[in-house]
């Protein structure tokens, strides 16, 4: 089943500052994973390797391996843009094309990456996408009016639609409903179930209860002290890493006793 | 009863402060208004559709017009604009985009110190670089030296408006899997479009009033222009010449041309302001 990622010994530096270290996790097809864990202790920078956006940042970088369905992301023949096609990204704030409308948004990553011009099949996937992110019936009669004119909630979801439009087998999320209120995060959250059908989802959230909610694998990451790099420190299916951990220091950030 | 008093002297000193800068303020924009009131009262009565449409009669004779160097001066800012506004945009696409931080501080370090040579000294360089080597003065050689005049405004003004594009455009465009090239075309030159075009606008403006590059660059003429490579008539140089005549005629006809050349100004600037910081806001 294709969607699945490893990593090895994955470690990411800022410059000279080594934000993570040691990775080695195993993400499955078609589940969502969460990633929880105190503030800076690297999750994001964890998911922003798993596309290659890690290294965007000038002087960032990292090392050890991240391989997409047999694939090392950061082989020398591995082309940046072709990860990102595959694994899409969803971030904390939602960022809509501001000068594009709500249809052209939607296609965007189609039109510019020039994967298609056909119009017939653009339109269809703007349908597609939008309905599969729970958005259609809310905006099919103002597409082309701009995406900024949306709620907040919603323009998340035009930007989860616009991650699905390129087809991706991955899509990771990075916070994504920390900017928004309580009804917004429900229907991504319902959003999110539907897309694990399809799609593998990887998600980073400050909020346990979140992971909790819509996970079947969770992640916990930590800083042991301020200035050491994250470390992830235990991984399992949600139910067991809510239950029972294994690690203590999971069981303490779970029952709330830091963090 | 000291701090009644206290109080007072307090009020009065931040009331006072407040006059003199709006004092201030008034006083800054008296020049403009005069500037403006002045060439229109002095102006408007030599301008007509002949002095718009005609060539300049020779000494001597009455009528006439600046035709000539109304189309000159937008030939003069059209090769300007071919050759500066790629280089400039492209040059402030690199300094925002492509953070290298050695080149860009020695482009930016350079930019900077190019906008603050005096336009004479371009012409002076222009001449020798063109004028000599070609042989005579042309439209070319002064399109030249305007271009160098608007390269490091276009470029720093590029430059700032990209950055003012947030990062997160940037990233939602790559984390689609869209180029590098086709985000910084297609979303942060785009959705920075209204600054950029504004910054644009006012350099061309800038420029257009520019006399002292052209003197010994495109010269002047008399009739109409024939190419590139001939002298060409401007108006900031016809204004010259005929504001230093002997005639009576010809001052008022300088007074028309400086009238031309105010509202050409004024129109770039103003509705450039007016058309993309509209469009600009709409983005923020």
């Amino acid at each position: 089943m294709a969607g699945c990622i490893t990593t090895s010994n994955l470690s990411a530096f800022f410059g000279d500052v080594r934000a993570i270290e040691g990775v080695n996790i195993e993400i499955p097809a078609n589940k969502i994973t969460a990633l929880i864990g105190p503030s800076g202790c690297g999750k994001s920078t964890f998911l922003r390797c798993l596309n290659r956006m890690h290294e965007l940042v000038p002087g960032a970088r990292s090392t050890g391996e991240v391989v997409w369905d047999g694939k090392d992301i950061y082989a020398p023949d591995m082309d940046a843009t072709e990860v990102r096609r595959g694994i899409g990204m969803v971030f904390q704030k939602p960022n809509p094309f501001p000068l594009m409308s709500i249809a052209d948004n939607v296609s965007a990553g189609l039109r510019l990456a020039g994967m298609t011009r056909n119009k017939a099949f653009i339109s269809e996937t703007v349908e597609r996408s939008l309905k599969m992110a729970a958005l259609w019936d809310e905006v099919k009669n103002k597409l082309d009016k701009p995406g900024g004119s949306l709620s907040g909630g919603q323009q998340q979801r035009l930007c989860i639609a616009r991650a699905l439009a390129v087809e991706p087998d991955i899509i990771l999320m990075d916070e994504p409903c920390s900017a928004l209120d309580p009804a917004s995060t429900q229907k991504i959250e319902d959003t999110m179930e539907q897309l694990k059908q399809k799609y593998t989802i990887v998600i980073v959230t400050h909020n346990m209860q979140q992971a909790g909610r819509v996970s079947d694998f969770t992640g916990f990451m930590l800083t042991q002290e301020t200035g050491e790099p994250g470390r992830l420190v235990e991984y399992g299916p949600t139910s067991k890493i809510f239950t029972m951990p294994d690690r203590k220091e999971t069981e303490n950030y779970i029952t709330g006793r830091f963090g | 009863m000291i701090s009644t008093l206290h109080r007072q002297r307090r009020n009065f000193i931040s009331n006072a402060a407040y006059l003199f800068c709006a004092l201030s303020a008034v006083i800054a924009l008296i020049p403009l208004i005069l500037i403006l009131a002045y060439v229109i009262l002095q102006g408007a009565s030599a301008l007509s559709i002949e002095f718009l449409t005609q060539l300049p009669k020779p000494v001597g004779e009455t009528g006439g017009g600046m035709g000539n160097a109304i189309v000159g001066s937008l030939m003069l800012i059209g090769i300007a604009s071919v050759l500066g506004l790629p280089i400039g945009v492209l040059a402030g696409t690199f300094l925002a985009e492509y953070r290298s931080p050695r080149l860009s501080w020695t482009v930016r370090l350079l930019a900077d110190i190019l906008s603050g040579v005096p336009s004479i000294i371009v012409g002076v360089f222009v001449y020798t670089l063109l004028v000599l080597t070609i042989g005579h003065f042309s439209a070319l050689a002064g399109g030249v030296a305007l271009a160098i005049l608007m390269l490091p405004t276009v470029a720093r003004t590029t430059e700032e408006m990209l950055r003012m594009v947030p990062d997160s455009l940037r990233e939602a465009s790559l984390a689609l899997g869209i180029s590098r090239w086709r985000t910084i075309v297609s979303i942060v030159i785009k959705t920075a479009g209204g600054g950029i075009m504004t910054g644009i606008m006012l350099a061309l403006a800038r420029i257009a009033g520019e006399t002292a590059p052209l003197l010994f660059t495109a010269l002047g003429s008399r009739t109409w222009p024939t190419g590139i490579d001939k002298p060409v008539a401007s108006l900031p140089v016809q204004i010259y010449q005929y504001a230093i005549s002997p005639y009576a005629d010809w001052h008022a006809q300088a007074w028309a041309g400086s009238l031309v050349l105010v509202l050409m100004v004024l129109i770039l600037s103003v509705g450039s302001k007016l058309y993309f910081g509209r469009k600009m806001r709409s983005v923020r």
